[in-house]
């Protein structure tokens, strides 16, 4: 068992136990640290796939902005705790079965036949995943969709400030 | 870090299925959204699989994409939840029917 196994399992059992942890835990607040939790087990991962930049665009997107956005919404709607109502009985046992048919569908998929999939990750090359490296590809093949991104960023920036706009009332 | 790409992905679709099971199971709606972001998280994780694994460049790209995607939705998403309650004072998925046939 190499080094680079040992390390890789440390930190799928925490992406893993952090998601189940997400999951099971009844207060929305202990639910979106556990999911910060995660999001930087996962950025771990990407520094050693040697994607430094996407690394680093992770902690600072998902573990930072967005996650500080639900922890904002979770306590301006104090919505920690609303599983009040019973729902439908047989939920949980189908919602799992279904989780198992998923899982062992996905297992069929990469371990049930040989392939390219089975192999070693390859040594990546000098400079791969680089800032660098990732700014020449994004603006020189991709420049367009970049620019209907930040498109989209401002869309989605006017929406959520149309949506929560409270009606002001026209009678005058 | 040298190991077989399908144990990478392996983790990514256990992830995946993780995130499935919150749609499934959970009430609160802010936790199925935030099972959502676990699901797109795993399949970022696979894209950078796929990217180390073909030494390709372009699979990062795409996770940049995604992540930018995925804070517009977010966005919007809480927005439809703040309006939600303030129209029905509830966020239990169970209570907001009223759209239902």
């Amino acid at each position: 068992m190499t080094t680079d196994l040992i390390i890789f399992l440390g930190l799928g059992f925490v992406a893993l136990a952090t998601a189940i942890s997400m999951l099971a835990s009844r207060n929305a607040i202990y639910s979106a640290l556990f999911l910060v939790m995660n999001f930087i087990t996962v950025a771990v991962l990407y520094l050693l796939l040697n994607a430094a930049f996407i690394a680093l665009v992770q902690v600072t997107v998902y573990a930072g902005a967005i996650m500080v956005l639900f922890l904002f919404v979770i306590m301006l709607l104090g919505a920690e705790h609303v599983e009040a109502s019973p729902g439908l009985p047989w939920q949980g046992p189908v919602a799992v079965l279904l989780g198992l048919i998923l899982a062992g569908e996905f297992g069929l998929l990469l371990f049930g036949r040989e392939g390219t999939l089975a192999q070693d990750l390859q040594t990546a090359v000098e400079g791969f995943g680089s800032p660098a490296s990732v700014g020449l590809e994004l603006f020189r093949n991709y420049l367009i969709p970049f620019e209907i991104t930040s498109v989209l960023l401002l869309v989605a920036m006017v929406g959520a400030i149309v949506l929560t706009r409270r009606e002001r009332k026209e009678s005058r | 870090m040298n190991v077989p790409t399908h144990y990478v992905l392996a983790l990514s679709a256990l992830m995946f299925t993780l995130g499935v099971l919150g749609v499934l199971i959970r009430r609160n709606t802010i936790v199925i959204f935030m099972s959502v972001e676990l699901m797109l998280n795993s399949a970022n994780l696979a894209f950078i699989t796929f990217a180390r694994s073909f030494g390709e460049i372009q699979g990062q790209v795409f996770v940049f994409f995604v992540i930018a995607v995925a804070a517009a939705e977010v966005a919007v998403g809480l927005a439809l939840i703040v309006a939600i309650f303030r129209s029905r004072r509830s966020i239990d998925i169970d209570q907001i029917s009223k759209l239902r046939g």
